[in-house]
């Protein structure tokens, strides 16, 4: 018979205002096993563990009670709490009566009703259980970072200098990712290049730095401390060992007709190309799409100019395997697709541009030799608006419903670039609302307004009309409550950004859960923000949410404090709750093997001793190692065989069973 | 290919030439139009101005009329369309509604949104389409440079109307190149003309309607058609008087070669 405390959380009001804690208390004393009950207003707070590790003692219990708050949030706190006082951390069940009883209710009277039923069904479930063990696995001293932007190149030099090895794998011709693209930073107006530059050489000659470029990853198996991971490296066309990088190939090919994605499509690329001129590594690529040899198989002249003889037009995709003991998702993003905004004319006018084709625009060595032109007739604009939050904080479908965060900052930034380098040119920027919290950022934008004279204009835009060769950009001011018409030569729309379309099938692939929204979700919004809920991946930058360059940063070096926090452990400890095979009762189906999500189970040959009967029998066999605890064996299996210790059939048929009593 | 009918009252009067040449280059396709039996004024656009039921009634008549004889309705006036469409909107998505106009009319059995509504240029283009129209057409309108003028009704809101693209629509250019002519585009071709306000603040018709204008005949356009008799009223009325503004349906009764040489259709200007 188990001896059983029932220890009662307040959360403060949170549970306290709707579920009279006193009367949850009391009715679980008279429950089967329960000797021992009490209610206390922060049971998480050191005061609640210490009353909890008391109680353990003076009564002898064997396991324990605790009403709060979703196991999701302290259910680790309390078994640890537990376990320093002798328990096995098993032995500890939660009852969530807040956020699936206080919470959702209003009723104090129905709430206590409710909190007592969870509390008894907590307590049904304890008498079940039985001490269990954790086993133990290896950590491979390896990290993995998917994504070569300033996030990942930022997160594998902090792994790299605490001394493990790290492969970045990036799925681009070179790293470097977005902000590459960038002209200036804010606040500082430091140049991007010249502050991310170096880091990218940092990363490219660390000796614990492995660069895989134009490559992805292919396919994922195993667990936190032993990943298994296929990474697939494109073919170049180049030999990467024989080229020198002299960028002869690059000057001879006569395909010239590829939009530059380094430049936004601005400007025209060669098929055989290296993205920007510090790219890393500094090894072309082919472009096959607009390869005059790949697609006609006549040309070569790339292969005939090359003195080193790196051109290899055979070179396939190549499949190579790589083991990690942690991975660190950075894959970034990109601005929406603008297609859906045809009030903007930006399908139909070329000087309706994105904000990054301004970037590329103001950039010395970008399409315009950072000269500011328009697009259509290469004439300098003497007006501009900038259309912030085209796409962000949107009610239509098209939109997305969040901020984007770094728009009110970068058009700040580049309505001032824009006064300071032209004068003469009148600069309008519509705006919803600037939002400029973070260091030093409401005093840039006020700069905008104050010294260089930005005309901000709060109201957005209906319409953008071509008349003339001129752009009629027709708004609102909501301040003077009219219609403002402007006529301009260039308007720049900020586009919402979004995280980059490859996160999706990432995400699929390692488990890593994501929000509406495509951005992956973190373990704890405010306490575990740089990890995803599946043990041992990471997050790292913009596919967790919108964030600036520092913010960025300082998001890179956590994930890869966490990330140097696992490689330090020789040994893990695993969960314990996993799936085991009542051998007797199987039957060999396969079922159980078909639905693993993990490929955690094979059939054996065993010894099985059936009703005094020993036979050799195929049966299910888990690896408790990969095995997640998920269950999904446990309730497709025909003949009951398969059970998931710490949430037995048994138990939770005993919840059941006290819920409905 | 038949349809119910909904004329409205604007095409009985001032639009007649709106009416009579879809009627004359529908039987020319091989599209029955049934007038509906006693329909009634949809109201204009005032009803979907205001909360308040009795004025969509109509609309609801019209719908129920059409479900009855187990017909699509087919629309033409753009006011018509919109209201009738918004209306058969309201009566499948808002429940409350639905209920109070259905306890009020006591029908023998509910209406519920079941009629499907078409606009005759909906028709044109997804019923019987226009590659076919394209054979159809006998005397093509070669060297002609036509611009379209949508107005609003037709396109928003546009997850109601679900008509066309409502910031860059096609469906009137895809039209008049149907018809062998070279269709202009504009970027003025869904702003607002000024609808109403001609009646009160006759200036600012003037330069919505003048804007609108300028920007099709800059662009090289011989003549501008629309699909909307308060549009049609204020680019006569209200704008320059440079080049013609006619109903899309005269165009198509013109190019298929049914339309009445002198059929004493004026254009009530």
């Amino acid at each position: 018979m188990q001896k059983i405390g029932v220890f009662v959380c307040w959360c403060g009001s949170n549970i306290a205002a709707t579920v009279d804690v006193e009367a949850v208390a009391q009715a679980s004393l008279s429950e089967p096993g329960v000797v021992f009950s009490t209610n206390y207003q922060y049971m998480c707070s050191e005061g609640g563990q210490s009353a909890i590790r008391n109680a353990i003692a003076e009564h002898g219990l064997t396991g324990i009670v605790v009403c709060a708050c979703s196991p999701r949030m302290h259910e680790a706190t309390f078994r640890k709490t537990a376990a320093v006082a002798g328990l096995n951390p098993y032995m500890v069940e939660i009852a969530n009566i807040r956020e699936q009883c206080s919470w959702i209710h209003r009723d104090k009277e129905e709430g206590t009703k409710k909190a007592i039923i969870l509390a008894r069904a907590a307590v049904a479930k304890l008498n079940r259980n039985v001490p269990l063990i954790a086993g133990e696995s290896q950590v491979i001293k390896r990290a993995l970072v998917i994504g070569g932007g300033i996030a990942g190149i930022q997160t594998a030099l902090d792994v790299a200098d605490a001394g493990y090895e790290v492969d970045i794998v990036e799925k681009t011709p070179t790293i470097g990712g977005k902000m590459a693209m960038l002209d200036k930073t804010f606040p500082t107006l430091d140049c991007a290049a010249c502050i991310l530059t170096p880091k990218m050489v940092d990363a490219s000659a660390h000796e614990k730095i492995s660069l895989f470029t134009y490559s992805e990853v292919e396919s994922v198996s195993g667990f936190v401390g032993n990943f298994t991971v296929n990474i697939r490296k494109k073919a170049r066309g180049v030999n990467s060992d024989l080229c020198t990088g002299c960028g002869v190939c690059i000057e001879k090919c006569p395909s010239k007709k590829a939009k530059s994605e380094f430049n936004q499509g601005l400007c025209n690329r060669s098929a055989i190309y290296i993205p920007f001129a510090q790219a890393i590594p500094n090894v072309p690529v082919i472009d096959r799409e607009s390869c005059i040899k790949f697609q006609t198989g006549k040309c070569g002249v790339c292969e005939k100019v090359c003195t080193a003889k790196a051109i290899d037009y055979a070179q396939e995709d190549e499949i190579i395997t790589r083991q990690y003991g942690a991975i660190v998702l950075a894959t970034g993003f990109k601005p929406i697709s603008l297609e859906s905004y045809d009030e903007f004319q930006y399908n139909q006018c070329p000087d309706v541009i994105t904000s990054l084709e301004f970037e590329r625009i103001c950039n010395a060595a970008g399409p315009t030799k950072g000269k500011v032109l328009r697009p259509s007739d290469h004439e300098p604009p003497k007006t501009v608006v900038f259309v912030q939050c085209v796409g962000s904080r949107a009610t239509v479908e098209c939109g997305k419903t969040y901020c984007s965060k770094i728009c009110c900052m970068y058009t700040a930034k580049h309505a001032m670039l824009l006064r300071e380098k032209y004068p003469d040119t009148e600069v309008y920027v519509f705006y919803i609302d600037v939002r400029t919290p973070g260091k030093s950022f409401d005093e840039f934008y006020r700069r905008a307004v104050e010294e260089y004279g930005v005309h901000y204009i709060k109201g957005m835009v209906g319409k953008v009309a071509e008349e003339d060769g001129r752009l009629i950009v027709q708004g609102s001011d909501l301040i003077a409550d009219k219609q403002v018409i402007i006529e301009a030569d260039m308007v720049v729309l900020a586009a919402a950004i979004e995280p980059d379309p490859t996160a999706r099938s990432l995400g699929t692939m390692f488990t890593a859960s994501m929000d509406t929204n495509d951005f992956f979700t973190e373990a704890h919004p405010k306490l575990r923000p740089v990890e995803s809920p599946t043990a041992g991946i990471y997050l790292s930058g913009l596919c967790q949410g919108p964030k600036d360059i520092p913010d960025t940063v300082a998001q890179a070096g956590a994930a890869a404090s966490k990330v140097i926090g696992l490689l330090s452990k020789d040994k893990l400890v695993g969960n314990p709750c996993v799936a085991a095979c009542n051998e007797p009762l199987c039957n060999g189906c396969s079922t159980c093997e078909l639905v693993c999500p993990y490929g955690a189970i094979t059939y054996e040959e065993h010894l099985v001793v059936d009703h005094g009967v020993r036979e050799t029998r195929r049966v299910s066999c888990v690896n408790e190692a990969i095995c997640q605890g998920c269950g999904a064996c446990t309730v497709t299996c025909p003949s009951g065989a398969m059970d998931l210790k710490g949430f037995t059939n048994l138990q939770i048929m005993a919840e059941v069973d006290a819920i409905c009593r | 290919m038949k349809f119910s009918y909904y004329p409205g009252c604007t095409l009985k009067t001032r639009a007649a030439e709106l009416d009579v040449a879809a009627r004359q280059a529908a039987e020319a396709l091989g599209v029955i139009m049934e007038e509906l039996p006693e329909w009634q004024c949809c109201g204009a656009v005032y009803p979907i101005a205001r909360d308040e039921l009795a004025t969509r009634l109509s609309a609801v008549r019209a719908l129920d009329g059409a479900k009855r004889l187990k017909n699509p309705l087919l629309t033409l006036c753009s006011a018509c369309h919109h209201v009738i469409k918004r209306v058969n909107n309201d009566m499948q998505t808002d429940d409350d509604m639905r209920a109070k106009v259905n306890s009020y009319m006591d029908l023998d059995d509910p209406y519920s949104g079941e009629t499907k509504v078409v606009h005759y240029l909906e028709m044109l283009r997804d019923e019987i389409g226009f590659d076919k129209i394209r054979e159809r057409v006998t005397q093509p309108m070669k060297g002609r440079r036509i611009s379209a003028y949508y107005g609003c009704m037709l396109l928003r809101p546009s997850t109601v109307m679900r008509f066309d693209n409502p910031e860059n629509p096609s469906i009137l250019e895809d039209f008049i190149a149907a018809l062998g002519a070279e269709p202009i585009r504009y970027p003025y071709r869904n702003e607002c003309c000024g609808g109403y306000i001609s009646i009160e603040a006759r200036d600012v018709a003037r330069e919505m309607s003048r804007k609108i204008m300028n920007s099709a005949v800059k662009r090289g356009a011989d003549t501008i058609i629309t699909a909307c008799p308060v549009c049609l009223y204020n680019l006569n009325e209200n704008g320059t008087g440079e080049v013609p503004v006619v109903y899309f349906t005269e165009l198509l009764a013109e190019s298929l070669g049914v339309k009445e040489p002198e059929g004493g259709l004026v254009h009530a200007r």
